[in-house]
């Protein structure tokens, strides 16, 4: 017998053993007899008329099985990649939605198109063979950036979107915001751009398809982080296959961060080409590959203005942001730049009016689509940078400004002006907290110290809020969302009383399996070692959403517990019988079922071994075995946030901003498993950190060309260029979850940008800085200090 | 990868011979060369393997000089305590490139002969006036070196080893580019017999001398006397990491550095 | 070309092209996937492998360079059913979250370790600097690698 790991305890992760021993089972792994290897042709211009394809070259190589193109996809009668939510504009007309086609039809519209797919009896064979292609390109004028698109002449990427404009879309009460500016003491105004990301989890992506003609089955193991939603997507809308044939395996993942989240293209060619050529087909990324077809994170343009009164509580915000979504539209691209990132624009703070208007803009450029964070990160960046800029002309200290502002503790709910409604929270507390963890105190003294060496010391704030647990469907389905948020887990339990959990959500690094059993062993009083959970095939899980948006143990979580409970209902119906009692009757605690008031009792397993052995057993009204299935649907969004400070030391004369120390304070709701609560932290304050300092993903504005294409020009953080960070949770418990759950995937993420900026701004305030565009990386830092010190032109 | 044929000589001679041949390259720790082919930039038909050739990887003391084989790795002469009391400097210089892994396999010859115009190991040469040693001359530092990848070693002469004079004093000061880890610009100074000479890498044509630096600190050997000094622009490479305006300042700050250390 | 060396305790000798990677062949020909490839610029270090004790990226490195050499893979680090140290530390201060840097971070830290019982965090963040984990946040894969190199010392000590 093992113990009993419930919420709070911080058991070691189940997953680490085959992880640390070798043993992981991740697609690159996997191997088939008769395996061909399959290798994408993508374009190299990032826009050109595709005038024709030439393969035969290619199908006389050694080895080589197929060249499969756009004309095979329109002879076979694809359907091409569905967006999975439609988004209607300001004047109430639906977004330009131009298909995505599995392979280029007609036209490229990035670097990283796919044109072709080849396939031969051996990875070498088929890059040899996709060499031999020969393509007929016919470049057409790119447009890369946002701005630029939008102007007048600019390159068109679709006829059918004219000025290469998705939608217009707006939020908030335009009229409210107008009236809130008119009668402003001050107006702080702000143009910043959130850079272009590429989220490069570790393992690049690949797939593995077999078709079965003896079934009519098809198998694909993909690194996705929602199989189900890949077979239905692709079986329903791409292949027009049956989806009950298709069988999606996400098995071992290696990191996903919203980049695995999608249908891809190469899922749907790959399942489709596995049928044509009659064998298995394994393709895996190149890292290079992966850079110009994983979908990209942000993008934005944005001008806001934030009014406030002459104490400086804040009486409206007005946003403009023109975000980037790529060469097309790919599964949530159009949601994140406007669901998910204007409700978040009243952060932490009691502003009673809000406008933002988002256009969304087509460039000859990789898909944009959910990073990390999503459109939150975006968001709070803007408010938290906006709000440090109206303290610093108002010559109010940022953190008074702030608590000025703040909605306190008491007002939870709380209504903001854009459609969201914060079930509970302490953004107060959540600053005090931090405060005293980052020694602010002390700060004056360190910046002293740092100036005595040359350097340049500040200190940052980010007082945040973001909205998790992907989602109500209602709700969601009114914002464009075309399918369901919600979750389901099955509790199935064995005749030993022994338990296998079967959940939609997948794990790709966030330690479900143990977390998950944890509250199994806590719910059904088991052992946390008699607990399996499983995920990510679509042949063993009834469905499932999958994992982002933070969503696995808010909606994951609330389904398993829910799926619990009618296991203990069951439990009591069968014990009542055994134990000669009323239903009602029946106390279940700790793993044991007892007649209230009285010493009699059975334990969990007796109860599962009487259910699969229904020799005394209540037949006529019962069903024997154990084992119940849950979904769940939230009623609202979970809303963590928290307080972020960040301390920098500049360097002046190299530009290098070294962060000295980090503190992040923040409220997740109930923590289940405080070990993994801390990773989930680190990570998401270090990736946040890298969009800070070190990342972007840079197109050349003249052919379209990625430069930053490669792990030697796109900069990740490393050990060494990380610091040290103290975070801890003040928990409110969310107040409509079961477990009081809130999420905890992507706080980091969305918290540090901001606070790292603030600091670098702060730390060069003193040269009248007011604004550094992200990453603060040392070139741009020295180009502020030049352009903030060298003798002005006179005027 | 590629298909390509593999030799593996024990006699110099042999692998010289071996290198005559069409399309064959000399591999040493491969830490550029195997890169290069994975990325399909390059598809030799044969690749001689210099790591059997005797003697090659030695680090001895002689009259006022400090020999390293062309095989020594960078971990070897990071780790070398006769490097480390007599050329402290590149002990350290061979102790920051790449990672612990590159520098297990890279080796100094591989680093020379590749010349990366932002590798480190050129500019400990160029500054320090070695001599690199071949299978059939003796080449000096500043003959050796010519451009982008170019060196003045023919298509099948294979170093042999790196002859290095001690200096009065020397140091080395880099930025590394965040994302690739070479250095944006790096700068090594030393006060030889024959005078100061100072190297910079990172620039974007190659590693090269730079006059300024070095006249201003043969009047005086301070940091004070370079970290004013701004060399002109129009000598430096410009990319996504660094203008070439930023370049050109980091290399009176790396100089300025560099000297600082020296005279630690 | 037959090459023959010591893979994880034992004599193998294997017949491949010289140009083959050592990944490949221990993930191709071998079976032995635990090691992994996480990029093509040899920048990652998901593929750390130990060549007679040294950490050397596999993604970098021919079979031939094989010969007469002692390989150690992740697969080799655990006897039965006991965890190297640095593996137990991994697990004991969650260092590791997706899982696909771990082979090349534990080999990589092995190598520093062996040689530094007692690192610094300065010291263990900058022998770090060539394996890349998206997950962690370093933070505690640095505690676990400081954590593993006092277990191995001990152990070292134990047996000595």
């Amino acid at each position: 017998m093992g113990a009993i790991n419930g919420v709070g305890a911080a058991p070691l992760r189940k997953e680490d053993l085959r992880f640390l021993t070798g043993r992981g089972n991740y697609v690159a792994d996997i191997k088939r007899p008769n395996m061909a290897f399959g290798v994408f042709l993508r374009s190299p211009h990032a826009h050109a008329r595709l005038n024709g394809i030439d393969a035969k070259a290619a199908l006389a190589a050694p080895g080589a099985l197929a060249v499969l193109t756009g004309e095979d996809v329109a002879a076979d009668g694809l359907g091409s990649l569905p967006c999975g939510w439609g988004i209607v504009g300001k004047d109430g007309q639906p977004m330009k939605e131009p298909p995505f086609p599995l392979m280029a039809q007609g036209k490229v519209r990035f670097v990283g198109d796919i044109v072709a797919f080849v396939i031969a009896d051996t990875l070498d064979e088929a890059r040899a063979a996709a060499e031999l292609v020969e393509v007929d390109y016919e470049p057409l004028p790119a447009v890369v950036g946002v701005l630029d698109a939008i102007a007048p002449g600019a390159p068109q990427l679709f006829d059918e979107a004219p000025g290469n404009l998705c939608c217009d879309w707006a939020l908030g009460d335009e009229a409210a915001t107008e009236a809130a500016f008119a009668k402003a003491a001050h107006v702080a105004k702000l143009s910043l751009t959130n850079n272009r990301l590429i989220g490069n989890p570790m393992e690049p992506r690949a797939a593995l398809a077999e078709y079965n003609p003896g079934t009519g089955h098809y198998t694909l193991h993909s690194t996705s982080q929602f199989p189900h939603v890949v077979r239905w997507l692709m079986s329903a809308l791409v292949l027009k296959i049956p989806e009950q044939k298709v069988r999606v395996v996400a098995p071992d993942v290696g990191g996903g961060f919203g980049v695995k989240q999608f249908l891809y293209g190469e899922e749907a060619i790959i399942t489709w080409a596995a049928r044509k050529v009659g064998v298995p087909v394994k393709w895996v990324a190149e890292r290079q590959e992966g850079f110009v077809s994983d979908r990209h994170g942000r993008d934005h343009v944005t001008e806001a203005e934030l009014a406030l009164d002459e104490t400086g509580k804040f009486l409206g915000f007005r946003v403009h942001t023109l975000a980037n979504m790529g060469g097309y539209l790919s599964t949530f691209g159009p949601n994140i730049p406007t669901n998910l990132y204007a409700p978040l624009l009243s952060g932490v703070y009691t502003t009673p009016a809000i406008y933002c208007n988002v256009k969304v803009v087509f460039t000859n450029t990789v898909p944009v689509d959910a990073y990390r964070g999503a459109g939150r990160p975006e968001a709070t960046f803007l408010v938290e940078r906006i709000v440090d800029v109206a303290a610093a002309e108002m010559g109010i200290d940022c953190v008074e400004l702030r608590r000025r502002n703040m909605i306190p503790a008491s007002a939870f709910p709380y209504q903001t002006p854009v459609l969201v409604e914060y079930d509970s929270g302490d953004p107060v507390a959540c600053l005090d907290k931090a405060q005293e963890n980052a020694d602010v105190a002390g700060f004056a003294a360190r910046k002293a110290a740092s100036a005595a060496n040359g350097k340049l010391r500040g200190l940052g704030y980010s007082t945040y809020v973001e909205a998790c647990g992907l989602a109500p469907s209602r709700m969601a389905g009114r914002l464009g969302a075309r399918g369901g948020l919600y979750e389901s887990a099955t509790v199935r339990v064995h005749p030993t009383g022994q338990i296998t959990v079967l959940i939609g959500t997948h794990n790709h690094g966030q330690g479900h399996e143990t977390t998950f059993a944890q509250i199994v062993s806590e719910r059904l009083g088991v052992p946390f070692d008699s607990v399996d959970v499983v995920y990510g095939d679509t042949d063993r899980v009834q469905f499932g959403m999958g994992t982002y948006g933070s969503r696995s143990l808010v909606v994951g979580g609330s389904a398993l517990n829910k799926a619990s409970d009618k296991v203990i209902v069951k439990g009591k119906k069968i014990a009542a019988h055994l134990l000669e009692a009323g239903e009602r009757d029946i106390e279940f605690e700790a793993g044991v079922f007892s007649v209230a008031g009285t010493d009699r009792r059975k334990t969990f397993a007796e109860i599962a071994g009487a259910a699969y052995v229904p020799h005394d057993y209540p037949l006529e009204v019962l069903e024997p075995g154990l084992e119940e299935q849950a979904y769940y649907d939230p009623v609202n969004f979970t809303y963590p946030g928290g307080a972020h400070i960040c301390e920098v030391e500049i360097d002046p004369d190299t530009g290098v901003v070294k962060i000295e120390r980090y503190t992040g304070v923040d409220d997740v709701g109930t923590v289940i498993n405080p070990m993994i609560v801390e990773g989930q932290l680190h990570g998401g304050v270090v990736q946040g950190i890298g969009q800070a300092l070190c990342e972007a993903a840079v197109y050349d504005v003249e052919t379209g060309q990625l430069v930053s294409g490669s792990l030697m020009d796109y900069c990740m953080p490393r050990a060494d260029t990380s610091p040290r960070m103290d975070v801890s949770t003040h928990s409110t418990p969310c107040a409509h979850t079961p477990l009081g759950v809130k999420g905890c995937g992507e706080v980091g993420t969305i918290g540090s940008p901001a606070a790292v900026m603030n600091a670098v701004v702060d730390a060069l305030a003193h040269l009248g800085v007011t604004h550094v565009d992200m990453p603060a990386t040392p070139n741009r830092i020295w180009r502020v200090i030049q352009n903030a010190t060298l003798p002005r032109a006179a005027e | 990868m590629i298909a390509f044929d593999y030799h593996k000589p024990s006699r110099l001679a042999e692998a010289v011979a071996l290198l005559a041949g069409a399309e064959t390259r000399p591999l040493a720790g491969g830490m550029t060369l195997l890169p290069t082919i994975k990325n399909r930039l390059a598809s030799p038909a044969a690749l001689v393997d210099l790591s059997g050739l005797p003697g090659m990887t030695v680090i001895q003391e002689g009259a006022g000089v400090v020999t390293l084989g062309a095989l020594a790795r960078h971990a070897d002469v990071a780790g070398s305590a006769l490097v480390q009391a007599r050329l402290p400097a590149l002990a350290r210089l061979a102790g920051s490139i790449g990672d612990p892994a590159v520098r297990h396999r890279g080796t100094i010859g591989g680093s020379l002969a590749n010349n990366d115009p932002a590798a480190d190991y050129p500019a400990a040469v160029l500054a320090l006036g070695a001599v690199i040693v071949t299978d059939r001359r003796e080449i000096a530092a500043d003959d050796f070196f010519r451009g982008l990848f170019e060196t003045a070693l023919g298509p099948d002469e294979i170093v042999t080893a790196v002859r290095f004079p001690l200096p009065r004093r020397a140091a080395y000061a880099k930025l590394r580019s965040p994302a690739s880890r070479y250095p944006l610009i790096g700068v090594f100074v030393a006060e030889t017999a024959a005078g100061v000479r100072v190297a910079m890498t990172g620039a974007g044509h190659g590693v090269l001398r730079v006059a300024e630096f070095e006249q201003a600190l043969a009047k005086s050997f301070a940091p004070e006397a370079v970290s004013g000094l701004r060399l002109s622009a129009a000598g430096f490479a410009s990319d996504i990491h660094a203008e070439a305006a930023y370049r050109a300042h980091l290399a009176s700050v790396m100089a300025a550095r560099a000297v600082a250390e020296a005279l630690a | 070309m037959k090459i023959a060396f010591k893979l994880n305790g034992r004599s193998k000798t294997v017949d491949v092209p010289p140009a083959t990677l050592v990944c490949d062949l221990l993930r191709e020909n071998l079976g032995l996937t635990g090691t992994h490839v996480g990029c093509d610029t040899s920048q990652c270090g998901a593929c750390v492998v130990l060549l007679d004790g040294e950490a050397v990226k596999s993604c970098t490195l021919i079979a031939p360079a094989l010969e007469g050499k002692v390989l150690t893979t992740i697969e080799g680090l655990a006897k039965g059913d006991k965890l190297h140290p640095m593996q137990e530390a991994f697990h004991l201060n969650h260092g590791l979250q997706c899982g696909f840097c771990t082979p090349g971070m534990v080999m990589t830290a092995i190598d520093f370790a062996s040689h530094n019982p007692a690192p610094s965090e300065e010291e263990t963040r900058a022998a770090l600097e060539g394996n890349i984990c998206r997950c962690t946040g370093y933070q505690n894969i640095v505690k676990s690698v400081m954590a593993g190199a006092a277990a191995m010392a001990a152990e070292e000590t134990a047996a000595a």
